[in-house]
């Protein structure tokens, strides 16, 4: 191994169409499927009843990792359901829990087609070494996918269930129905524990993904808003965290970091760090880290390192928005990178129709995902290789991070992720994996690596920066004649316009960024909404119609217009009270099965200073799984979305990080939250798919245009207002 | 070199624990790496987040930005001392049923400063809610939830008092 640096991108990457292009961190790494025959399956999980979900599908088999197939079971296996032989009911998913809910919401899932209480299930997350392959936690696909696999494996195991107990009981299975951890036969009294059922089994069945599972219209459990499942642990501070993990014999390690981004070692002198006792320092190329007995023990040692870096120049934020347009990568340049766009009729008719045409410049500047909990991991060696504690949203991509780090099998790699401090889309890799599991191996000790906040804002990646080109035209009666928008650098998500336009031309233009990149909460539908939403605003202006109006004239999307006339009528947009210097602004989106509106109401003060007042924000995501765990989510969304909207932006020059910690980077707190409504429209007639990022979307546009209403100010740039809007005079 | 001065035992959630280490040392490290008290979490190391925050008599206290030496001879309260015989305390109580936590990190935290305003002013206004739990951060943003986790426990205990 060579440090632990990064392979440039487009060699051996994933060239995943399905996937949007400003995941830039997957393509730093290979991911590889995994499947496990039947042996391996009785051997992981013990005797019993297995049922195991096959994916037939092509767009589900890739969510499961297709390609490679090992095993004797003839078909991907999306996730299984174990009941062991004294009947204990276990579910194993990929999936991993950092703070959205879904072990809950999953766990409804199955209680719903097990009809059986949440306690008496148990679910296995995100352990490779236990559960199917799974891609990751992202993209809002747990609750389209996931969920439905676990009904549909929970439904296929109760009937096996009352299937055996019909058969042990000579009956007819109509008659029986399962509580905790029994089946019952009301008739005659009788019951049989589930382990009388599975002891001695070696039961695996198989479904298919046609598999019939209830209709939500009948819903029990799901629709219902349950109890965070292991709440109790979480507010007694019992919860075992990554950073908590601890081993016996374990020590603490530290890594030394470039002064600046790409920046080379020149010069090193470890040696007073290996005169301290109990101190080991390792050295692998660039790569250099200290273990000792205590975390400030770890840390004193890597204070002692003499190093010199040579670093080149490179950009800092104040011309990154030229320097993003300047660095337009050639179309040529990898299937993952390649621009996409979308175009239709003519821009010229369009634009010759209009009455109004705007034009204007659209700005997002790189930000930080700010999880309270730091990357942390907890490697260990062992005699069947390298199992690595660790807070990511993609175990199985960890482990590939690992097996080609230490040049090891897969198989000989184990990955563990305890629910973790969250990600928001900005823990899908594995730094402090492979940092601890090379000091471990150093010392064949167990190793625990925690990243301190500065290394957190520094080492990680950030939200895409981005600048948006937008030239949209309208005739007089609001209706939109023509668009014109070019994302560059950003995104595509979101990109294409909800909005019904004849004549458009939209693209999106790779570039080379200056700053390590990655998905982030909504991905750039934050970038591509804001841009919409303020240019729509700015041709309503123009035009005098009201931005409601405008929006209604020009949108047929039937659920994007229930959310937005939800959101309206609560907020009382029409015939809202005006006063001097407050105003009112909308936003609406929608992404990955997500509907959005957002009201919000400001505050200009005379010296400059913004509050949000209130805002009212409706949603929908098809049928609503838990209502109380949905609105935390859509709250949650908004109130992250106010950081970013208003003042959030991370400050670098020369290859450094100029605000690298919450001093210096400023966080929405309690006393930035507005009043808030949030109406949740539930369409049990309609799949239920995520809310984890679309939420997100709606504030900062509906706070820019609300400035402008109230201030008379256009404000084209994320975040909006870091530091005030000019004084008034 | 001088030998530094070194802490040799310290009173943790109504317990003296021995320990020894540099009276220096930050008190977040202490509790988790000497006691395996992890409830208490770094999140900043600036005191700025608050999910280190811990009771010192009483008083919420940045456990991240406090020497242990500082609290010798005081009474530390962390989060695995809240619950009292098995029995949740209604904040932590209130906390649930409000869903006052998403990831959970920030939670411990949330719940010591709560703790303390509550102790001090059984019926805090949203106003002095808000100013007390400022200096805490809920990444996830959940803090409608905590406020009303807050305030839910308030409405439950008598007016007087603090």
């Amino acid at each position: 191994m060579s440090g632990t640096s990064r392979r440039p991108a487009n060699h051996g990457t994933i060239a995943n169409p399905n996937v949007e292009p400003e995941r830039y961190e997957f393509e730093e790494h290979l991911t590889r499927a995994f499947a496990l025959d039947r042996r391996e399956v009785f051997r992981l999980l013990g005797g019993g009843v297995t049922v195991a979900l096959a994916l037939q599908s092509d767009a589900q088999a890739q969510e499961s990792g297709r390609g490679e197939r090992r095993g004797e079971l003839p078909f991907e296996v999306a996730a299984w359901l174990h009941i062991d032989e004294v009947g204990t009911v276990t579910v194993y998913t990929g999936k991993v829990e950092v703070g959205q809910n879904i072990r809950t919401s999953l766990t409804q899932a199955v209680c719903e087609e097990l009809r059986v209480p949440a306690e008496a299930i148990r679910l296995v997350m995100g352990d490779t070494g236990r559960v199917p392959y799974d891609r990751g936690t992202f993209g809002s696909r747990t609750t389209p996918i996931m969920s439905s696999h676990l009904r549909k494996v929970a439904a296929a195991a109760r009937t096996t269930l009352l299937g055996l107990a019909a058969d042990r009981l000579e009956t007819d299975g109509a008659t029986l129905r399962l509580g905790v951890g029994q089946v019952h036969h009301d008739a005659s009294g009788r019951s049989l524990d589930f382990g009388e059922l599975t002891d001695g089994q070696e039961l695996l069945r198989t479904v298919l993904d046609n598999e019939a599972v209830t209709d939500p219209a009948h819903w029990t459990v799901s629709g219902t808003s349950i109890p965070k499942v292991s709440g109790n642990a979480f507010v007694t501070g019992q919860h075992v965290y990554p950073s908590d993990v601890t081993l016996p014999d374990m020590l603490h390690g530290k890594v030394l970091r470039p002064t600046a981004f790409n920046a080379t070692l020149t010069r090193i002198d470890v040696s007073a760090a290996e005169a301290m006792a109990g101190i080991t320092v390792v050295k692998d190329g660039d790569f250099v880290g200290v273990t000792a007995a205590t975390p400030s023990a770890a840390e004193a040692a890597l204070a002692s390192i003499d190093a010199e870096w040579r670093s080149a120049p490179q950009p800092d934020n104040r011309e990154l928005f030229d320097y993003l347009r300047a660095q337009v990568t050639k179309e040529s340049q990898g299937d993952f990178g390649r621009s996409r766009s979308d175009a239709a009729g003519s821009l010229e008719r369009g634009f010759d129709q209009a009455s109004v045409i705007a034009e204007a410049t659209y700005e997002v500047a790189y930000i930080q995902h700010v999880p309270l909990e730091t990357r942390a991991a907890v490697a260990a060696w062992g005699e069947n290789g390298l199992t690595v504690h660790t807070g990511t949203q993609r175990p199985f991509g960890v482990r590939t991070e690992l097996a080609e780090a230490f040049r090891l099998s897969e198989a000989q790699v184990r990955v563990i992720m305890p629910d973790t401090g969250s990600g928001y889309g900005g823990k899908h890799t594995g730094e402090a994996a492979v940092e601890a599991a090379r000091l471990a191996r150093a010392v064949r000790q167990p190793v625990r690596v925690v990243w301190t906040r500065e290394e957190e804002f520094t080492w990680a990646y950030f939200r895409p920066a981005g600048v948006i080109d937008v030239k949209a035209a309208a005739a007089t009666d609001g209706t939109l004649t023509a668009w014109e928008f070019h994302n560059y650098n950003s995104g595509t998500s979101a990109i294409a316009t909800p909005y019904e336009i004849a004549n458009r031309s939209i693209h999106f233009h790779r570039t080379d960024s200056p700053l390590r990149q990655g998905s982030y909460r909504g991905l750039a539908a934050t970038a591509n909404v804001f841009a919409r939403e303020t240019a729509i605003d700015e041709l309503a202006a123009a035009l005098g119609i009201d931005p409601l109006q405008m929006r209604l004239r020009n949108l047929n999307d039937g659920r994007l217009r229930d959310v937005l006339v939800a959101a309206t009528d609560a907020f009382d947009w029409t015939s809202r009270s005006r006063s001097p210097h407050r105003g009112a602004g909308i936003g609406i989106g929608t992404e990955k099965g997500g509907y959005v509106a957002c009201c919000a109401e400001v505050e200009v003060g005379a010296t400059g200073t913004v509050r949000i007042l209130r805002a009212t924000q409706a949603f929908e995501c098809g049928a609503i799984v838990n209502p109380t765990h949905l609105r935390s989510q859509v709250e949650g969304g908004l109130v992250q979305g106010i950081g970013g909207g208003l003042f959030e932006a991370v400050h670098f020059a020369e290859g450094r990080i100029l605000n690298p910690r919450l001093s210096d980077y400023r966080v929405p707190r309690f006393s930035d939250v507005p009043e808030l409504e949030t109406i949740l429209v539930d369409r049990p007639d309609l799949p239920s798919a995520g809310a984890g990022e679309t939420p997100i979307v709606g504030i900062a546009p509906a706070v820019g245009n609300a400035i402008f209403e109230a201030a008379g100010i256009r404000l084209r740039a994320l975040p909006l207002v870091p530091n005030g809007l000019p004084k008034r005079i | 070199m001088a030998a530094t001065p070194r802490v040799t035992t310290i009173n943790v959630n109504g317990a003296d624990q021995p320990i020894d280490v540099d009276s220096r040392k930050s008190l977040l490290w202490v509790l988790r790496d000497d006691l395996d008290l992890t409830g208490s979490h770094y999140g900043c190391g600036e005191g700025l987040c608050g999910a280190c925050t811990v009771l010192v008599d009483g008083t919420p206290r940045r456990s991240c930005i406090t020497t242990v030496g500082d609290v010798v001879g005081r009474a530390i309260t962390t989060i695995e001392g809240v619950a009292q015989g098995g029995l949740l305390h209604p904040l932590q109580q209130a906390f649930l049923r409000e869903e006052a936590l998403q990831c959970g990190y920030c939670t411990s935290g949330m719940i010591m400063s709560g703790v303390a305003l509550l102790e001090r002013s059984p019926s805090p206004s949203r106003r002095e809610i808000l100013r007390h739990m400022e200096g805490h951060v809920c990444r996830c943003g959940v803090y409608q939830n905590i406020i009303a986790a807050i305030q839910s426990v308030a409405e439950t205990v008598p007016e007087e008092g603090g």
